[in-house]
């Protein structure tokens, strides 16, 4: 065994060790004795170990396996090789016993052992093989069902929160969307094709517990478009103490109605006299910060469904961006023909005009909005800025000069 | 090959629910969380389902993936679920099995909590075990910073959730950009270029595009087929790097911690939230990388101190400003913070006499 003195120290402490794991496995893997060995030469030199990239994968794929090769391979033979998978997970991430042993059994008899429970897109992670194992780990995998996900410039493996399954406020059901549109864009996830990556995710409710405004290039935010439902008694029952805020994940005991929910409200559109809460849905908009507080009082309302909010990325290359609202509202329904209509329709204006490692909001931004809308067939519509802009250098296009003649007053794609 | 199985996609999540969750999808009432890391749904049936959370490392082996299979065919019917977060729950249909299980869980010395105003596991990234161009490593930080803020992981003891996140580089693939707390490994010295590498591995031209702030150019001497770098446009970004492995951006000395503050994803009273540069560097200091812990303990504890209830960290800066953020956590304000960085800059000016001395 390498000896590992910096590493050792974080074997102690109440947070669960890598190391203690990892120590663990090396006991039975030689790589992943390997594996710790090379970790330890990072932490005493502050550098990493791990070469550039390399192009491998399985037959017919273009994604779902990153090369991995140190830059000490005769110090840590095990390491030669050290390949990254990633397996699509299940919506939701929820798994059995018996599944995840069959994963488990598989990366044993053919990997390192070490994995990821996730990866930052949302996959399972498998951390360390060799090139000649990739493909029979890949057939054993589909044997039972698994399948690889994205990788590169390809549609990457979309992901949701739990959603229906056990949130009472999801407006959609996230986790059977994610699935069909993982399902229907199955060639583009394995076959890169796009300018650069292209993320979904599903979250049920502007809680937004997947990240998706911040974290896919297209996010649906569930929404509702009627009235929130109360129960005024459960509402009583806050007010008097019998039922904790936030269903008890505060240390407050007690909610004070006006001072932690209708003057926190964003839009001022809820009053509470004493007795009864009332709300102007008309003019709520969404937050979910009194839902929130009272769980058992108010719900979403029935009108259920998403809205698509489009472009979001980390810094790389013009600066983070978040994603902005493209459709207010979309009814969610299977199979979500709706959505997956859209999806194509945006990522061939991208394929089409991106360039080579380009975002799709990145690219907006290039060519203007207004080129995107009218490309995807999308009207303009006031939900999607914060507001109108303020300098007068607008463009006007011969398409308006004709809507004008034809007696309508603004050109729209509808 | 004939019979090679591909595009299969993953299997449908109905194969691993739950019964009780399959009978009532789409049915749930209400929740309530019991403690910190037991959340219990209840549906409009009267079903409900008690999940209990705990920590996980996220890089873990397959022995550890197999305890947690052990640990939920005892208690749970062999039914588990991972979080947005990367926190482990077990997902108990059986009321009776709430007590032996968290016995169990305390007995393996994993962590219970996670739940409503905690802080809750760090979404992280690979670092030097497993990554090409990090600046730091992740699951260390992660480690010393949660054994540090252990107590708030097991407790709801903050104004409201405070969600922590790293990346090891600037590429960001734990995309931290809107979290709470955001640990950013930073690159500070321009790439170096290595000529004789250059020429056989990398193109050009996509060399070229790949600089956001254009500051490489063909080299001048055109029989070395390479390129030449304006060291003072170049904010180390390493996406050259990406593109051609000539151009590392590492160094030993150079390289560390950068710490963003004030993000949220939520819409929960405020809009989401960009995390803002509250430190631009502190030195990596492998094993445990105390000025880390010490910065992110420090802010941390001022936020408690200051906030309203229910404000997030983001919430409580504006409204107290970001000149007395810098005041009360005793961080100095440098150059750095500035932003200069293209369209995004000059929204971040002030443009008001909204401020205070």
């Amino acid at each position: 065994m390498h000896k590992t003195p910096l590493l050792d120290q974080l074997e102690s402490g109440p947070f669960p060790s890598f190391v203690k794991d990892l120590k663990r496995m090396a006991a039975k893997k030689p790589q992943v004795n390997d594996l710790l060995g090379q970790l330890e030469r990072s932490y005493k030199e502050k550098i990493t170990h791990w070469k550039h990239g390399g192009i491998v994968g399985v037959l017919g794929y273009g994604s779902g396996i990153i090369g991995r090769y140190s830059d000490l391979p005769d110090e840590f033979p095990g390491l030669e090789h050290f390949h990254t998978m990633r397996i699509n997970q299940p919506s939701g991430w929820y798994y059995t016993s018996q599944a995840l042993r069959e994963l488990c059994d598989i990366w044993d008899e053919h990997g390192s052992g070490v994995l990821n429970m996730h990866g930052a897109t949302g996959d399972l992670i498998f951390l360390g093989t060799r090139t000649e194992e990739l493909e029979p780990c890949f057939e054993k995998l589909t044997a039972k069902g698994w399948d690889i996900g994205g990788s590169g410039s390809a549609m990457r493996s979309p992901s949701c929160c739990l959603g229906m399954s056990r949130c009472e406020w999801s407006c959609y059901d996230t986790m059977e969307a994610c699935y069909q549109l993982t399902q229907e864009f199955q060639f583009d996830l394995h076959r890169p094709s796009y300018p650069y990556k292209y993320k979904l995710k599903f979250s049920g409710c502007p809680n937004d517990c997947v990240a998706a405004v911040a974290r896919a290039d297209m996010s649906m935010i569930g929404v509702w478009k009627d009235d929130i439902k109360i129960d005024q008694a459960a509402v009583q029952a806050y007010a008097g103490g019998e039922l904790k805020p936030e269903g008890g994940a505060t240390v407050y005991d007690k909610l004070d109605i006006k001072a932690d929910v209708t003057d926190l409200c964003p839009t001022l559109c809820m009053s509470w006299d004493g007795k009864t809460l009332k709300i102007d849905n008309a003019n709520c908009n969404h937050c979910m910060h009194c839902i929130n507080m009272m769980p058992k009082a108010l719900k979403p309302g029935n009108e259920r469904g998403c809205t698509i909010l489009l472009g979001s990325h980390a810094p790389i290359l013009e600066g983070a961006q978040m994603s902005w609202v493209i459709v207010p509202f979309m009814k969610m329904e299977e199979p979500f023909d709706e959505l997956k209509d859209l999806t194509y329709k945006i990522t061939e204006w991208w394929a089409e005009h991106g360039k080579n490692r380009e975002r799709v909001g990145e690219l907006i931004m290039r060519m203007g909005m207004r080129a995107f809308l009218e490309a995807v067939e999308l009207p303009p519509v006031p939900q999607s800025v914060r507001t109108p802009r303020a300098n007068p250098f607008f463009f006007w296009h011969q398409s308006d000069f004709d809507a004008e003649a034809a007696g309508r007053k603004y050109y729209t794609t509808k | 090959m004939a019979e090679r199985i591909t595009d299969i996609g993953p299997p449908h999540f109905s194969k691993f629910l739950p019964p009780v969750i399959k009978e009532n999808y789409g049915k749930w009432a209400y929740h309530e969380i019991l403690e910190p890391g037991v959340l219990k749904h209840v549906s409009e049936s009267g079903a409900e389902i008690y999940s209990v959370r705990v920590a996980s490392p996220r890089l873990i082996t397959t022995m550890f993936a197999r305890e947690l299979c052990d640990i939920a065919d005892k208690f749970c019917g062999g039914h588990l679920r991972f979080t947005s977060r990367h926190n482990v729950e077990f997902l108990v249909s059986d009321k009776a099995q709430l007590e032996p299980l968290k016995a169990e869980l305390a007995s393996r010395g994993l962590p219970k909590g996670g739940t409503g105003h905690s802080i809750t596991n760090i979404v992280h990234t690979q670092g030097w075990v497993h990554c090409h161009t990090p600046a730091i490593d992740a699951s260390g930080i992660v480690k010393s910073v949660m054994d540090d803020l252990i107590d708030y992981f097991g407790t709801h003891s903050l104004p409201a959730q405070v969600r922590i996140s790293l990346a090891c580089c600037l590429n960001m693939c734990g995309a931290v950009h809107c979290s709470d707390i955001a640990i950013c490994g930073v690159h500070r010295t321009p790439p170096k270029v290595q000529h004789e590498k250059l020429r056989h591995l990398c193109e050009i031209p996509t060399t070229i595009a790949s600089c956001p702030t254009g500051a490489i150019r063909p080299h001048p001497d055109k029989t070395l087929k390479s390129v030449t770098v304006n060291v003072e446009r170049c904010m180390y970004c390493g996406n050259c790097y990406t593109m051609c492995p000539a151009m590392p951006c590492f160094d030993e000395e150079k390289g560390g911690v950068a710490l963003l503050v004030g993000g949220k994803v939520s819409n929960a009273k405020s809009a989401p939230m960009f995390s803002r540069l509250a430190v631009p560097y502190i030195p990596n200091n492998p094993p445990r990388w105390p000025e880390v812990v010490e910065t992110i303990r420090k802010m941390l504890i001022k936020y408690t101190e200051g906030a309203n209830k229910y404000e997030r960290v983001g919430e409580w800066i504006e409204r107290i400003g970001w000149e007395k953020f810098f005041e009360i956590c005793d961080i100095p304000f440098t150059y750095q913070h500035i932003d200069d960085y293209k369209f995004q800059a000059y929204d971040t000016y002030r443009t008001s006499m909204h401020f205070k001395f």
